[in-house]
């Protein structure tokens, strides 16, 4: 029951894009085809997945713990940390894709180094370790290791839904006939706020 | 520009560049830890004095870590005037906001009324929910004065069957005020302020300790 | 390019967020305010100055393959600086912020400068030009705060203006998207009749 919560909660709810505003580049960036918008999202949720992980486990047992019998938190080291490890896992990835499966690397590889950048994934890598819930397992309220991965994941998801259904909208958007100075970037804007507006129907059902 | 890239110098820069960012850093985090502090520490005591009438001691030096019986934790601060307990401000959070934690300050008088509340921090729509900020709002006046114990008020939103009038367009963030309300009410009930001024200093005395032992380790 | 026109061509002819279309997550995130766009603007550019002057300095020094990581590390320094310091002096606004803070590391603007303006240009005019493109970000952040600020909340820069409720739209989400665009039509139509 509680992963449906927090899987509902992170797709449509909390939406990254659409009302936390994270991830925004990439979703008016590669969202001008369908085919593409999909395999962005592929790779959003295999890197996001795994940076969660990765910086999960860095969080509670370097920055905070107890070394040579001292207890420290050094967690204003997070951001240094957690970038350096993000960087360096998207390159692991698209190394190990290449060797391992050249066919879903020929798919993803293009994206893999847009991803470093793209805030979702050190927003969210951020936001399961500060993120507090009502139900979690933990008696502080936080989450435990599988529950971040599970949100963090289903965050993606929530991105490969919005950006894929917007390059739809945007597939369309090419036949009409769109005043001149809105075109591009603003009318894109515009669809993404009205995009927006039918996700907030979304709140208040978790 | 740029030098040619070998295996040595690469991995020499890097690290390189990795210890000097981080010396850095470290020694901003040093010299900022105790501003950080006091402006925390300034945050709770502004809350404080809003909540609770005019005192003469450091409430946040006397302050009681309370766990209720059903598990709910607050910080307690006892404002005194003299020898005289003026008030009690509680420290309450609750996970029911929409944004994330929700922590109030709420003051009780010493009969258990509700003196003033104040938000000391929440993560609500700025606009809509965040307007419970504003502190002479209308939603935040509907508690002063009133006792929470007696059966005079239901601590609710109208929605709900209560008698809160919720902020337009924010019922989850008017349940959570409620929720962390009702939190405060049950600390205050569990410290039984009753038994502490009639059995005197002693029993608030070492009230103070075990506060101050549970400070210690979270310190550490 | 003499030094002022270094300064201009960040806040117009490369204006970050209407030409650029670039650092967009904290423009719609931050701006639910003029006063939040604006401290979003400032703590951006700080980063930007100082990142800027440092990779400036460091360029000649770093092997070429591993230069992004290398300012990636000093950009993210820098913004933990910036963290420590807003919580300490001026915890409110950092705390409205939120995790926009830390997200400055990923924001393009800040590595894009880093890597196509400081590393072939000197300190100063690497200086002059994180304050250009970084009062281009502050300005365009404090204009979409006051507009979604006076529409959603018919406040500027936190003084209530008119008596009532505004149209909350723009003040959420929806509301942030949508101001841009259209303000992004209004930019170009200024800079088009030029």
């Amino acid at each position: 029951m509680q992963y449906l919560i927090i899987i509902i909660s992170a797709i449509f709810v909390n939406n990254v894009v659409l009302s936390q505003f994270l991830g925004i580049c990439p979703f008016f960036g590669v969202s001008k085809k369908i085919s593409t918008a999909f395999g962005m999202s592929l790779a959003i949720v295999l890197v996001m997945g795994l940076a969660t992980l990765v910086t999960y486990l860095i969080q509670y047992n370097v920055l905070i713990n107890t070394w040579f019998g001292e207890k420290i938190d050094i967690t204003f080291m997070q951001t240094i940390v957690f970038i350096l490890v993000i960087a360096a896992l998207v390159q692991m990835v698209e190394i190990i894709l290449k060797k391992i499966n050249p066919t879903l690397y020929q798919a993803l590889g293009i994206f893999l180094p847009l991803i470093t950048t793209n805030c979702a994934v050190l927003g969210a890598a951020l936001i399961v370790v500060q993120k507090q819930f009502g139900f979690a397992s933990n008696p502080d309220g936080m989450l435990n290791l599988v529950e971040s991965v599970v949100y963090s994941m289903s965050l993606a998801v929530g991105f490969g839904i919005a950006i894929i259904l917007f390059a739809g909208m945007r597939e369309q958007m090419e036949l009409n006939n769109v005043p001149k100075s809105l075109r591009g970037t603003p009318i894109a804007f515009i669809t993404a706020g009205l995009l927006a507006l039918a996700f907030m129907g979304f709140q208040g059902i978790v | 520009m740029a030098k040619k890239s070998s295996l040595l110098n690469m991995a020499l820069v890097l690290t390189l560049v990795c210890l000097g960012a981080s010396a850095a850093v470290a020694v901003v985090y040093a010299v900022t830890k105790e501003p950080i502090e006091m402006a925390n520490q300034l945050k709770i005591n502004s809350a404080i004095k809003e909540v609770v009438p005019e005192f003469d001691n450091a409430p946040s030096d006397e302050v009681l870590n309370v766990t209720t019986p059903d598990g709910i934790e607050g910080k307690v601060y006892v404002a005194k005037k003299g020898s005289e307990i003026v008030g009690y401000a509680i420290e309450s959070t609750t996970s029911k906001g929409f944004g994330g934690p929700f922590t109030i300050m709420v003051g009780f008088t010493p009969d258990e009324v509700v003196y003033n509340t104040s938000v000391i921090s929440h993560s609500e729509t700025p606009g809509l929910g965040a307007k419970i900020t504003e502190n002479k709002s209308a939603f935040i006046q509907q508690w002063n004065g009133k006792n929470l114990g007696d059966g005079s008020i239901k601590v609710a939103v109208k929605k709900d069957g209560g008698d809160i009038d919720a902020i337009t367009a924010s019922t989850i963030t008017s349940r959570a005020y409620c929720d962390a309300m009702e939190n405060a009410f049950r600390i205050l009930k569990s410290i039984s302020p009753a038994t502490a001024s009639e059995k005197g200093e002693n029993v608030e005395e070492s009230n103070f300790n075990d506060g101050w032992e549970v400070m210690e380790v979270i310190d550490l | 390019m003499s030094k002022l026109k270094i300064i201009l061509n960040g806040i117009i002819k490369e204006n970050p967020t209407f030409i650029l279309v670039l650092g967009m997550c904290p423009t719609l995130a931050t701006t639910t305010s003029a006063m939040n766009g604006m401290g979003m603007g400032f703590a951006t550019m700080s980063v930007l100055l100082c990142s800027n002057i440092v990779i400036s300095l460091l360029a000649p020094l770093i092997p070429n393959k591993v230069r992004i990581p290398c300012y990636i590390v000093v950009i993210a320094a820098f913004v933990t600086l910036v963290q420590l310091l807003m919580q300490a002096y001026i915890p409110d606004l950092y705390n409205t912020l939120g995790i926009f803070i830390p997200l400055i590391v990923v924001n393009c603007i800040v590595l894009g400068r880093a890597e196509a303006f400081a590393n072939k240009h000197g300190v100063v005019d690497s200086a002059l030009d994180g304050i250009g493109i970084g009062l281009g970000f502050t300005i365009a952040l404090t204009i979409i705060g006051l507009v979604r600020e006076l529409l959603g909340n018919l406040s500027a820069f936190d003084h209530k203006l008119f008596e009532g409720d505004g149209m909350l739209l723009f003040v959420l989400a929806p509301g942030a998207f949508i101001v841009l665009g259209y303000l992004m039509v209004l930019f170009n139509k200024i800079r088009g009749t030029k």
